[in-house]
Order: C-alpha cells, then structure tokens, then sequence
C-alpha cells in the first residue's frame, strides 16, 4: 500500500517536472500580469505614487471623448475585416483549392508572404505607395485623368486605406486553414450531388459551406480578436490620425501608457476592451457554434 | 437538352477564367509592395521622383544600403533581431516540448486541468498583459535588455497545445517498450519523443521564429536605446523621425522582410503544417 502511493506521487512529480518549466512562464508572464492589470485599473499609479482610486480610471473613459472615438473606430475595423477576410479568403481558397497542388501552394504562399514579411516592412512600402506626391498610387489615378488624393491624411479615405494594409496580412492565415479543410471533403459527395443535377453554387451552399462550419467559425475567432488589436498599421501609416478617424482602442492605450506614463488609465482601457472581446466571442461562439459538430 | 448541355459547359469555362484572372490580379496586389519595395531599395533619390515611376530600377545603385549603414546602427538591429528571434525560438520549443509530453503521455494528477487552464490563456490578449508585463520589466531591471526582449515571450499556449496534439499521435506502445527496456522518462523523452516530433518541433521553431522577429509592439516598448532596437523597430523609428529619405527605408524594408520571406519560401510545409495543427480541434 504504501508503495502504492509511493510510486503514484514518483508519477506525479514526474509529470509536474517535465511540465514546471512551461508552468512557471505561464505564472510569471501570463496569469500575474492578468490580475495585476485588473488591479492597476482601480489605482492612480504615478512615479511617485500609488493610491487606490475606486472606479475613477473607468469613469474618465465614460467622459473621454477620444476614448469614446477609438472604441467606435475599433468596432468598425472589425466589422470592415472580418467579414472581408472571411469572404475572400472562401472565395479564393475555392478557387484555389480545384487546382493542381502545385498552383494552390502557390497561391497559399502568395497570400500568406504579408504574414510572414515583417507589418514593419510592409507597412513602409504602403507608407510610400500612398504617398501623395512620390507614391504609385496618385501616380495610377493620375493615367485616368484624376487629381491627386493625400491618402493617409484625409479623414474618410484613411481609415479604408488602413483596412487595405490589413486585409492584405489577415486573409493568409484562413486561406491555409481553408485549402486544408476543402482538401479534406470527400470527392464523391460532389460527384453524387453532380449527378443530381445540382449546380456548382447549389453544391457549394449545400455541401462545401456546412461542411466548413467549423473552419470558420475558427476563421471568425481568431481573426475578430486580431481585428481588435489593430495597432502597428495605424502606428505606422497614420499615427490615428487624421482628427482621430483611424485611431484605435490598442493604439490610445499604447499612447496613454507610453507617451503619457498614464499606466493605470491605460490598463482599466485594456479591461475594457478585453470585456468587449469577450462578450463578441462569447455571442459568435454561441450563435455560430450551434451547427458546428466537433 | 444537348444545346443546355453545351452552354452551360461554355458558361462554366467562362467562370473559371474570370476565377483565375481574379487570382492572378489578386497575386500581383499581393506580392506587389514586396516588388516595389525591393526596386525602391536600389533607386537614386532622384529615380524617387520620377514620373512616370521607374517599374525597373534603370539605374540600380547600392548607395541606399550604404548610407543606411553609416548612418543608423542597421547591423547592430539586423543581429539584435537574430538574437532575439533564435532565443525565443529555442526557449519555446524546449519548455513546449517538455510540457507537451507530459500533457499527451504522462498520468499525473491535475493533468487536464492544468493543461485546459494553459491553453484558456490563449483568450488572454496581449494589450491587457502590456502594461502589467512592461512594469515587471521595470522591476526586475530587464527594461532595454535582451532579458526584457526575449523571456516574456516564452510563455506560449499555442506551443504548448501544438506539441500535445502532435505527441498524442505517437503511438504509446513505442513508449512502452522503451520503459520495459529501462528507460527513464527522460530518456523516453529524449530518444523516442524527440526525434519522432521532429515534424511538430520544426513547425514550431518555425512560426516562433518569424512570430519573434514581428512582434512589433512589444519589442517597441522594451528596446529604449538605439543599440537595443531589432531590426522593424529600427526602421519603423527611421520613419517616425524623418531623418532618411525612402530608398533608404525601403533598403531598410527590404533588410526587414527579405529573411522572413526566404525561411518562408524554404518551409513553406512547415508553416502550413502549424498553422493546420493549431487550428484542428483537440
């Protein structure tokens, strides 16, 4: 008996050995920062102080009006990129996927190179394309006769420009997850609906979409909490301007607790935005979830 | 009925050649910046201005990476970047590895339980944690130091959920007799798991490796001295300051990116593997 639970705790600590390593960064780096923001949210920290606030940090944001701004600009980036993302990367990744493996791994690189290239780099070539007096892009409208546009600082063009440069980044990833997918859906069930007589648009509603479902509904996810972390784009072309119309929730925070050491305000706009995430997950895995058998 | 038949065949090759010069047309906005990029690298500032632009360089000169070079600390950031991205990159695969045999193959108590508390972490964005992990950095003196840039990154879920799954595969009697042989669990690890994960470890070291060299916004806050930027920190501050002119950021651009793409472009599988692994359900 008492070498029974000898050898079942030598069981234990070996298992806790191979796996104390990995538990120990997740502690530091993961769970304490955590708790730690949600308790900063509640104090005023300055260099030389630390004092309990209450709810103080999260009634600013009520009244701040650049806040109010960024949270509005952050829901539009999402609502502009993922459905944008999901329906072009489906599209392509049907297209792709009827091709010979060679072509698809082709095209999969092709859209997945902004991924890898580093959001620094690309952004730069954006940065120059849009240029107004040097950039390619004034260059194309000026061959159809159209005047020159100052693309990164007109409010109502610059927020689309941005979403260009990162639609270009997020639609690699699901077009890889996608080809994958389609690959794996059995041959015969087109042949047998081809054999029915239903169309290519029938079979792709009918067969090719439910059997995606769970695909895309991780499509969804990750690319909804990617949306929501818009940040190096907008640092890199247009700095949240111009008056705010890019700026997002990441890019205020990043502003208010680097450039203005305004640490507890930023992180109670971080729980903010953390409760935002959660709540739109929670309501797209309930709603999308539903149909999807895992 | 032969006529429907016919036109329909007709209408379907029509739509599969709109379908591929969207593609194709997609394709060229896609690899185009990394084009045009590569081509300003190597233009005259007064090949800059030209218009009609200049699609090939005509007059390619090297005159960008060189004043990039005498001017900015570019190799210093090149190899703080290499540094940055192999540490991490080894790190991440030897704590994943380890943990992802554990969770796969060993019996310990509170194993699923921790296992599912870790990767829960992964709902947990980063911007919350930037504050809370930048003033820890503060703490522990890691601000501005390779410390500060590399060991906050090695607490990584999807590696950790990514080893697991892969391990899983293998079947458990190869463990088994190895155990029967007298091997240790450490030995196991290390002389069956290791070299059949081989695949997984790869995908891993791969994606960590880029994920390190981008990681924009972190590396943006840690590295507060010149001799401490990466590379896309470096180059990005070229930008913000106006101090160059564009050639010589896009020769900057280009340094960034040209690495990224060839490990890329030589593991494509390998890429595609992790990205396919971590997206199966478990």
């Amino acid at each position: 008996m008492a070498s029974r639970t000898w050898r079942s705790l030598k069981k234990d600590l070996v298992g806790y050995a191979f796996i104390a390593p990995a538990v120990l960064a997740f502690a530091v780096f993961l769970v304490y920062p955590s708790i730690e923001a949600i308790r900063i949210s509640f104090y005023k920290i300055t260099p030389t102080q630390v004092a309990f606030v209450g709810l103080q940090n999260y009634a600013g944001l009520l009244k701040d009006q650049v806040f109010g701004i960024a949270l509005a600009n952050t829901f539009k980036y999402v609502l502009f990129i993922v459905p944008i993302t999901l329906a072009f990367s489906l599209f392509v990744s049907v297209l792709v996927s009827s091709k010979s493996e060679r072509v698809t791994s082709f095209y999969r690189g092709v859209f997945y190179i902004p991924a890898v290239a580093s959001v620094v780099s690309v952004s730069l070539v954006w940065s120059w394309i849009f240029n107004p007096v040097i950039g390619i892009a004034n260059y194309l409208l000026s061959l159809f006769h159209l005047p020159p546009v100052n693309w990164l600082a007109m409010p109502g063009i610059a927020f689309y420009c941005v979403v260009l440069v990162i639609i270009t980044w997020t639609v690699g990833r699901p077009i890889i997850v996608y080809t994958a997918a389609l690959g794996g859906i059995p041959k015969y069930y087109y042949e047998a609906a081809e054999i029915d007589g239903a169309s290519k648009v029938r079979q792709f509603f009918s067969i090719t979409l439910p059997l995606l479902a769970p695909t895309t509904l991780y499509v969804i996810v990750i690319t909804t909490i990617n949306a929501f972390q818009t940040f190096a784009a907008i640092n890199l072309l247009t700095s949240g301007g111009p008056s705010k119309t890019t700026t997002s929730v990441i890019y205020e925070l990043y502003q208010q607790a680097f450039r203005y050491n305004n640490f507890s305000y930023a992180s109670a706009m971080g729980v903010v935005l953390f409760l935002m995430v959660g709540i739109v997950a929670f309501f797209q895995f309930r709603y999308l979830a539903r149909d999807v058998e895992y | 009925m032969q006529g429907r038949k016919t036109l329909s065949i007709k209408a379907s090759k029509v739509w599969r050649m709109a379908g591929d010069v969207f593609l194709a047309v997609c394709a060229i906005l896609w690899l185009f910046p990394f084009y045009w990029g590569l081509v300003g690298s190597f233009k005259t500032e007064r090949a800059m201005f030209a218009i009609p632009p200049e699609f090939l360089p005509l007059n390619p000169t090297l005159v960008n990476y060189i004043e990039l070079l005498r001017k900015t600390h570019v190799a210093r950031w090149f190899f703080n970047s290499a540094v940055v991205s192999v540490a991490t990159m080894v790190l991440v695969c030897a704590i994943s590895s380890l943990a992802g045999y554990a969770f796969a193959k060993l019996r310990f108590r509170g194993r699923d339980l921790i296992f599912y508390l870790m990767i829960s972490t992964m709902m947990l964005p980063r911007y919350v944690l930037l504050v809370p992990l930048f003033r820890l950095m503060l703490k522990l003196n890691w601000f501005d130091t390779y410390a500060g840039l590399i060991i906050p990154q090695i607490a990584a879920p999807f590696g950790v959920f990514m080893m697991r799954q892969f391990i899983k595969t293998i079947p458990s009697e190869l463990i088994e007799a190895a155990r029967i042989d007298g091997c240790s669990e450490a030995g196991v690890f290390v002389k069956i798991i290791l070299p059949l994960a081989k695949p997984a470890v790869g995908a891993l070291a791969i994606f960590e490796f880029v994920r390190s060299w981008d990681d924009y916004m972190w590396q943006l806050i840690i590295a507060g001295s010149e001799m401490m930027k990466t590379l896309p920190i470096g180059i990005a501050a070229l930008k913000q300051e106006n101090l160059v002119q564009y050639g010589q950021m896009m020769a900057g651009a280009t340094l960034s990116a040209l690495p990224m793409i060839i490990i890329f472009v030589a593991f494509q599988r390998y890429f595609t593997r992790g990205i396919t692994l971590g997206a199966v359900k478990g």
